[in-house]
């Protein structure tokens, strides 16, 4: 009698405890984007922020996704508020560099802050090289899905969206995406050439 | 058997009390004040966002959250009902940008099926181990009192 009782307990418990187990092998703040292999949503967005030379843009100049096509794009969203976008800033900045000149165009993008704060924050951090635009209403973080920053978005060269990183690039991963979709790039271009 | 009676009006005031609960915030929802003037389109926006949840927020829709995005985004779905998009284009939209966890109730197909039936399963068989239990007490004291006699 109690081994039939220990068995249906079992038979209860098993189910339960594989649900909990497989429940830990994920991470409750990686929530799946069905961006990836679609259009990138279009945007033209005002610069506040120019960068530094060679990847400046003037203030007030307004950015369009469409004139980025042929080019690898780094959408950065972030914000003075969020500590995260502070650990990600160096690594974003001087990767930005090295790629200057290369088919990559690097984006920060304003999210729920005030350009005044953003600027700030910036010369606190020790300058962007790369331009930043900004975001009224957020309108362009919800057409990307945003659920906080920092988030950052890759686009191939066809303007489709590649990949999305939620939280703090790595310079590794960061370097590695870029690589892969630059090479995605040339390829296609040597296919399309040998057509 | 009274005792059985007893136990079967606590378990169903138990139940009531459950969907009662459950109920409670979409009432709210319903009755905060239209924010603008045009009722019609406030209702609409207030219906929609009261079935996408916020993703700044922990299991609250776009309508209760007092969240900046979940404000911004309940003026995306205001602006594109005001551009004609039907209810259902509006909540597509979400879901193209978000995945359907954007949805506090998910679509009941494929595994979501289970979302719906394991609780009807399991209260069926909580009523299930209650019924045996009540029986199996209110059998006991007859057949005690029967041998005493």
């Amino acid at each position: 009698m109690n081994w039939n009782r220990a068995f249906i307990a079992a038979l209860i418990a098993a189910p339960l405890i594989a649900l909990f187990a497989w429940g830990f092998t994920r991470d409750p703040n990686s929530i799946a984007s069905p961006l990836p292999g679609h259009d990138a949503p279009t945007f033209a967005l005002e610069v506040f922020a120019p960068g530094q030379p060679p990847l400046a843009r003037p203030i007030g100049d307004t950015v369009r996704l469409a004139d980025l096509r042929g080019q690898v794009v780094v959408l950065n969203f972030w914000a003075s508020w969020c500590l995260a976008c502070g650990d990600e800033h160096a690594i974003l900045t001087e990767t930005a560099k090295r790629y200057a000149g290369r088919p990559v165009h690097f984006l920060g993008v304003l999210y729920n802050d005030v350009p005044s704060a953003g600027i700030a924050w910036i010369a606190r951090m020790g300058g962007q090289s790369y331009p930043s635009v900004n975001d009224p209403s957020a309108r362009t973080a919800i057409d990307y899905g945003l659920y906080g920053v920092p988030e950052t978005f890759f686009l191939d060269a066809d303007g489709r969206v590649a990949y999305k990183q939620t939280g703090p690039v790595t310079e590794a991963g960061l370097t590695s995406i870029v690589d892969s979709l630059l090479a995605a790039s040339t390829s296609s271009k040597r296919a399309g050439r040998g057509l | 058997m009274i005792r059985t009676a007893l136990v079967a009006s606590a378990l169903v005031l138990c139940l009531g009390g459950f969907a009662l609960e459950a109920q409670a915030p979409s009432d709210m929802s319903r009755a905060q004040p239209a924010l603008t003037g045009d009722s019609a389109l406030e209702a609409q926006t207030s219906a929609i966002a009261s079935q996408l949840r916020c993703p700044v927020c922990q299991g609250v829709s776009i309508q209760d959250s007092p969240s900046e995005l979940a404000l911004q985004m309940r003026g995306v779905v205001r602006d594109q009902l005001r551009a004609g998009r039907t209810p259902d284009q509006v909540t597509a939209y979400f879901v193209s940008k978000y995945g359907e966890w954007i949805l506090l109730e998910p679509k009941p197909r494929g595994v979501n099926l289970l979302v719906y039936a394991l609780p009807a399963v399991v209260v069926l068989g909580g009523l299930g181990v209650v019924f045996l239990a009540v029986r199996r007490w209110t059998k006991q004291p007859a057949s005690g009192g029967s041998a005493g006699e």
